[in-house]
Parts: structure tokens; C-alpha cells; sequence
């Protein structure tokens, strides 16, 4: 989806202001929002892939000026609406209109730190040849989906060279819309600065980018 | 962290997205999807157990026994699992190492992912959309921003990790560091320098 969350290489944003001294909040409804969003996600009705792309689908005037938990928190808002665990009756008003789907149980808190240590797998133990090995020339397919995707728009149509093949991952095209996993090889790719940004750029800087068998093709 | 006192609303002392919060997570409480006490223990981890100094010691080790370091090369995950250290948004880890004509800069340009295990949550700078923007199409002026000035000499690798790869930076062990303990050179190591936008 070429929307506003892929940013890179836009222009307009002004500095960077970093602050000394940052809490990890700055206010409890950012912790509470941090905290509804994983304990609504270990209810298992959504993945990551899904949960990313819904805050890739808020609105682009809404999108820029949020802070990033207020953007988790419309996502979070969202998700909840779409899966069948809210209905926009009772977000508006607050009030329950009835007790969750059976089957769900809330996540307990004796299990997140265990959870929170052992993460998700991500990589997929599954036998499926590479299609390019290290030190191959790639080139990035130029492809604008409107769904999900992991590939930057700075970055289609560009030669590359695989550094690294990390193995067999999720594919999250197709995990975002709900289609499987369909794993494949997932490669570290170097581009240089001039093949991305043109001459004006630096000819030593390089920008290095995961990208899955499907967006590459051989150069 | 701070409740939110300023409000325009009359009848309320708090902020319209702190009430919405609220409303939300009474909400869900009440139709029995979530637990209070399983927010206060997401909130308390992340405030109080994950953070940078995790990363730190890391750092430090790989600069003070070369076989970790090279087992870091090797299998980052592994390595890091040595210490203890893993789990959610850091379950596939790698390492890139700065040298003197090498400086390694991280980002996400798509959201902000982050290696949560190592260095906690990300700040709101990592986040920004001038960060997101900028550090892959001219990263150094956003260094020089950060007061990192690289010659021309040196080699800038942007590592836009928007896969479910994590990236650690691996900062130069600074000069005049060789007699202190790998605990010394630990509370030495930013998080800023992990990241690539500090250099020690």
C-alpha cells in the first residue's frame, strides 16, 4: 500500500529532536495503549502482519500528525472493530453490549513474562530452495500492491546485491491478508546511495533492506 | 510517566485520548477480554526489566572475548541467548559492527520496529516521521544532527529493518578502555550508540 507509513526518503519533516532523559511513557494512556494492543493481540485473533497494516490503513490526515501510540491506539481501535470483538455500538458508548465470543479468555498476567521472553517464531522450518545466494544482482520488482507489503517504495525497480540469505521467513504480503504464511527466503540487500537517491548522493553510503524472494528478481 | 492534567474540557482533568483509553480498557475489561493486572505487568516489564543496558552488556562482552564476538558474527540470536537476553521483537537478531571507516545507522522507515529485548522501547525520536524520512536518503545530516561528523572517507550502511530481522549496532570499543572490567565498559555503552546515531 503506497501510503504515508512508508516514508522514506520523503522530504519536509524537519529535524530530528531526540530528548534527554525520555521516559519509556510520557503518559499512562500511552503505557495502557501499549498494553491493550498486546494483550488484545495474544487473543490470537489477528497476527503482526495484520496489525501493522492497520495502522498503515489509517487515514493519511489522521495518520501524520498522531504520535506513534495514538497511531497504536486507532489501529488498535480497528482491529478490534474488524475482528468481531467490539461492534461500533459499544466503542462509541463504552458500554458492553454483551460478554466476548466464546472461547476467548483473557490473557493472564502470570504468562507475560514468560510470553514476553520467548517471543514468536518467525523463521519457517520448511524446505524451499533459494533462488539467489550472496553476492547475486537483484533487481526489485516495481510493484504497487494495496495491500500490505514490506517492500519501501524508495526502493522498487532498483539493482541490489544479496549480502546475506536469512532463511526461510512468513511472508507478510500474504500473512496481512489473512492468506497464509507463504514462507520463503528472506535476503539482507545492499543498494548503494546513487542507485537509490541519483549522483547527488555519496558514493561510499549504502542502504541495506530484508527483502523476500517475491519482490526480486535476478538482475 | 505523568497523568494528563491539562485538559480543555471543563468537568474533566483529563485529556480527550487519555478518556478514550479509559473508556477502552474498561471496556474490554467488562466483556471479559482483558485483565487489568496483565496491563500493569506488560507496562511494568517494559518500564522496568527491558532496556538498553541489556544491549550494553552485549556490547561489552563482544568487546572483551573474542570467541563471543565471533559467535555473534555467527548466530546473533544464539549469542544474545547466552546472556539471557531475547524473545519478543528480538527473536532474529544480527549484528553490525562499526570500525574506522564503517558506521552502521538503524532504522524502520515503515513503522519503528525495534530490538525490544536489548534496548526497551524505542524513543519518540526513532518514531518521528523526520527520522523515518530522512536517515535513508541523507543520513549524514541527520548523524551531524546527533553530533556524529563522518568524513568522507568512512562508509555509511542505513539498515532499514522493516523485515522481522532486528539490528544491534556494535559501537568501536572507545581508546584508553583497555584496563577496564567488561562491567565498567558496559555502563560506558548508549543506547544512541546501539542504534548508530552515537559514537562512543
Amino acid at each position: 500500500m503506497d501510503g504515508v507509513h512508508d516514508m522514506g526518503g520523503m522530504h519536509g519533516f524537519g529535524p530530528v529532536a531526540p530528548e534527554r532523559d525520555e521516559p519509556v511513557f510520557h503518559h499512562r494512556w500511552e503505557a495502557r495503549t501499549f498494553a491493550l494492543r498486546q494483550a488484545c493481540g495474544a487473543l490470537g485473533r489477528w497476527n503482526i502482519d495484520i496489525a501493522r497494516h492497520a495502522n498503515e490503513r489509517i487515514p493519511p490526515e489522521q495518520y501524520l500528525p498522531a504520535s506513534y501510540y495514538e497511531r497504536w491506539l486507532a489501529g488498535l481501535e480497528m482491529l478490534l472493530l474488524e475482528h468481531g470483538l467490539l461492534t461500533p455500538t459499544e466503542l462509541a458508548s463504552g458500554k458492553s453490549a454483551g460478554s466476548a465470543p466464546a472461547g476467548l479468555t483473557p490473557f493472564p498476567p502470570d504468562k507475560v513474562e514468560p510470553a514476553v521472553r520467548k517471543g514468536k517464531q518467525y523463521r519457517v522450518d520448511a524446505d524451499i530452495p533459494a533462488g539467489f545466494s550472496s553476492g547475486a544482482s537483484v533487481v526489485t520488482r516495481n510493484i504497487h500492491p494495496g495491500g500490505a507489503t514490506r517492500l519501501p517504495r524508495y526502493a522498487r525497480g532498483k539493482r541490489g546485491t544479496v549480502v546475506r540469505d536469512h532463511g526461510i521467513f512468513i511472508f507478510p504480503d500474504a500473512n496481512a491478508a489473512g492468506g497464509g504464511e507463504n514462507p520463503q527466503h528472506l535476503y539482507s540487500v545492499r543498494f548503494t546511495a546513487r542507485e537509490l537517491w541519483g549522483p547527488d548522493a555519496s558514493a561510499t553510503d549504502s542502504v541495506y533492506l530484508d527483502l523476500w524472494e517475491d519482490y526480486l528478481e535476478r538482475a | 510517566m505523568s497523568d494528563d492534567h491539562h485538559s480543555h474540557d471543563e468537568g474533566s482533568h483529563f485529556s480527550d485520548v487519555e478518556l478514550r483509553v479509559r473508556a477502552l480498557e474498561s471496556l474490554l475489561v467488562d466483556k471479559g477480554l482483558v485483565k487489568p493486572e496483565t496491563l500493569d505487568k506488560l507496562v511494568d516489564t517494559y518500564e522496568t526489566k527491558l532496556g538498553p543496558r541489556n544491549g550494553a552488556r552485549v556490547v561489552a562482552r563482544a568487546w572483551t572475548d573474542p570467541a563471543y564476538l565471533q559467535r555473534l558474527r555467527d548466530d546473533a540470536s544464539a549469542a544474545i541467548a547466552e546472556l539471557g537476553y531475547g524473545g519478543m521483537q528480538g527473536e532474529h537478531m544480527v549484528v553490525v559492527e562499526n570500525a574506522a571507516q564503517v558506521h552502521n545507522v538503524v532504522v524502520c522507515t515503515l513503522c519503528s520496529c525495534y530490538p525490544w529485548p536489548l534496548l526497551g522501547l524505542p524513543p519518540v525520536w526513532y518514531k518521528s516521521n523526520a527520522y523515518r524520512s530522512r536517515v535513508v536518503i541523507d543520513p549524514r545530516s541527520v548523524l551531524k544532527e546527533f553530533g556524529v561528523a563522518l568524513g568522507d572517507n568512512v562508509e555509511v550502511r542505513v539498515w532499514d529493518s522493516t523485515s522481522e530481522v532486528r539490528y544491534l549496532v556494535l559501537p568501536e570499543r572507545p581508546a584508553g578502555t583497555q584496563d577496564m572490567t567488561e562491567d565498567e565498559l558496559a555502563e560506558l555503552v548508549t543506547r544512541d550508540s546501539m542504534i548508530g546515531t552515537a559514537k562512543l
